[in-house]
């Protein structure tokens, strides 16, 4: 089974809310200092996807990146998971990207690497929130797709795949080549054994410039874009909370029931 | 691109009626439309779905295309990408407008990428901008700590919008419309994934999207058994119960309990979030909670910036003495 999981450096989610700031004159996120980038946390979902299938059933595992100042030990975690090659389309040309032109990249980095039966994605990134690069992928390659899966699992040409839905999920098959998007509800990602580390030092990552893939400085990364940003902001927060007191924390559960119950909550 | 005019509404059907989502896109594709001067239109896909072309005209569509074929009794892309791709390139809509559910997710990407325009997804805001005339797209970003405006050039301009964003109009009988039955001309040979079995997840009792109140849990409960006296709570005000997103993937509570940016969408009247930090990606899902209150022992925790009221301590001391005050405060 060839596998190929794309895989989004970004600014660390986790972050403190507090610490995250935008430069309304630039439509620019500031990266919060001291806190070191990661890969997109769906991203490591889709990686674990691959590594059960590997697991379970054999198989090689490429990863796939784009991007400036791809951190080398960011980049390189999928690696030390268990992933078996890395490649980078690394170049100024990539970067300020939308879905349509970043698809289109990695598109054409996949149709280089050549061989897959499976593509995995992340649902979305956890900067932008779009969902939509792996079903353009998809689409620019001719290839079925299933999204937000939950389960995966692979042999004789097909695969099965749980897709996450409202009220449960869905089972649904698809023929091989396909593309799927995974959804954290499959599960936390493994942690990098000590082994995986010193594997991936070895591992040199192939660096792809967009003339590499056949791209056009035109269809590449800002260059690219179909949609414009007209405006980046953090929404403003409402009011301020009121502070129920008590004498201890059991009082202070019944001051703000009637707190509520005088405010017609209940 | 001045042939393409009016907003088109992909209109989702749900257990053999439209989808809430639905009636919400076509209030908010009402108003783009008249903010426009153009035709409100509706796409109903599905199987044995004919008879609901007379609720989308209720509900404010000037028009509906209604695509009816038994290839399309459950969602797939291939099928419904294909019907879709079909109608727009026919109809030549300004905007076509989708749901931000499971389907519209897999759905917009896909049929943006094959009509060579764009999509924005889970977008909270829409607005015609007065120049241009163009959709102003809005949507949280990184996980909601901020929101981004895009437009686009190119045509049709596609949005997915989240549920309980937008209103809808009060359905109206006596409103006129144009139906237009559209063959799918599906070949079953170009269908690749096929759908072997639904499981429902959805747990006794109201459903979050639709409880007046909803208790919910963060990381800080701790474990499975805390739950139960969110539950219980939750029972008392005759509510729902949801988790933020580390309950659900430590397996404490099921994964259709989740609430936030990739979970359900609640707009109660009263949220009461407990043990829970109020992350950004966790209020993405609660936008249209009307009260929220707060138990938490950190007094800096973000959910703080979001509550109207709120108590810092452990919730394993407040929420008994709470719980308890609340019965009684019922039962007079």
């Amino acid at each position: 089974m060839n596998m190929i999981v794309c895989v989004k450096q970004v600014i660390d989610p986790e972050a403190p809310p507090s610490s995250f700031k935008v430069d309304e004159a630039s439509n620019k996120v500031l990266p919060p200092a001291g806190v070191p980038p990661v890969i997109s946390p769906f991203d490591e979902n889709a990686v674990e996807a691959a590594l059960r299938i590997k697991d379970a059933r054999g198989g090689k595992i490429t990863v796939l990146s784009m991007g400036v100042n791809l951190l080398r030990e960011v980049v390189k975690k999928p690696l030390s998971m268990g992933a078996d090659e890395l490649v980078l389309l690394e170049d100024e040309a990539f970067v300020g990207g939308d879905s349509w032109s970043n698809a289109r990249a990695l598109a054409m980095a996949i149709r280089k690497i050549g061989q897959y039966d499976l593509i995995f994605c992340g649902r979305q990134a956890a900067d932008w929130d779009d969902g939509q690069v792996g079903s353009g992928i998809a689409e620019i390659l001719g290839l079925p797709s299933v999204t937000l899966a939950r389960k995966i699992d692979a042999a004789d040409g097909k695969a099965r795949v749980e897709r996450v839905t409202a009220d449960g999920y869905e089972v649904i098959e698809v023929s091989l080549p396909a593309l799927i998007t995974v959804s954290n509800e499959l599960g936390e990602a493994r942690y990098p054994t000590i082994k995986g580390i010193m594997a991936a030092k070895k591992i040199e990552p192939l660096v792809w410039k967009p003339a590499d893939i056949g791209l056009e400085p035109a269809e590449s990364g800002a260059a690219g874009r179909r949609v414009n940003l007209e405006k980046l902001y953090q929404p403003a927060h409402e009011g301020e909370c009121d502070i129920i007191e008590g004498e201890s924390p059991e009082e202070g559960g019944v001051n703000l029931a009637l707190k509520l119950r005088e405010a017609k909550l209940l | 691109m001045a042939e393409y005019r009016g907003v088109m509404v992909h209109a989702e059907v749900a257990e053999g009626k439209l989808a809430a989502i639905a009636t919400e896109l076509l209030g908010c594709g009402r108003k783009l439309a008249d903010d426009l001067g153009e035709e409100l239109s509706a796409v109903i896909a599905g199987s044995g779905v004919s008879g609901l072309a007379r609720e989308a005209i209720n509900f404010g569509a000037d028009k509906v295309y209604v695509v009816d074929d038994a290839l399309l009794q459950e969602y797939r892309p291939d099928t419904h990408v294909a019907v879709m791709e079909k109608v727009v390139r026919q109809v030549k809509p300004g905007i076509l407008l989708i749901g931000q559910t499971s389907i519209g997710r897999d759905l917009a990407p896909r049929l943006a990428f094959r009509l060579e325009t764009t999509a924005t997804l889970d977008c909270i805001e829409l607005a015609i901008d007065p120049g241009s005339k163009r959709l102003l797209r809005t949507k949280p970003v990184y996980g909601g700590n901020a929101r981004a405006v895009f437009t686009s050039e190119f045509d049709p301009q596609i949005a997915t919008v989240r549920a309980k964003a937008m209103t809808p109009l009060a359905p109206d009988a006596s409103r006129k419309g144009e139906v237009v039955a559209i063959e799918a001309g599906l070949d079953p040979a170009t269908v690749r994934t096929e759908v072997i079995e639904k499981v429902k997840q959805e747990v006794e009792g109201i459903s979050l999207e639709a409880a007046e109140v909803v208790v919910s849990g963060g990381r800080g409960i701790g474990g499975a058994d805390g739950f139960k006296q969110l539950e219980e709570l939750a029972g008392v005000l005759k509510g729902a119960m949801g988790a933020s997103r580390p309950p659900c993937d430590n397996g404490w509570v099921p994964d259709v309990r989740q609430i936030g940016l990739t979970g359900k969408i609640v707009a109660p009247d009263l949220y009461i979030a407990v043990a829970l930090s109020g992350s950004s990606q966790h209020m993405a899902g609660c936008s249209g909670c009307k009260n929220i209150v707060a138990i938490n022992k950190d007094p800096e925790a973000n959910i703080f910036r979001e509550a109207r009221f709120g108590v810092v301590g452990d919730w394993k001391k407040v929420l008994p003495a709470f719980t308890e005050k609340v019965r009684e405060l019922l039962a007079e």
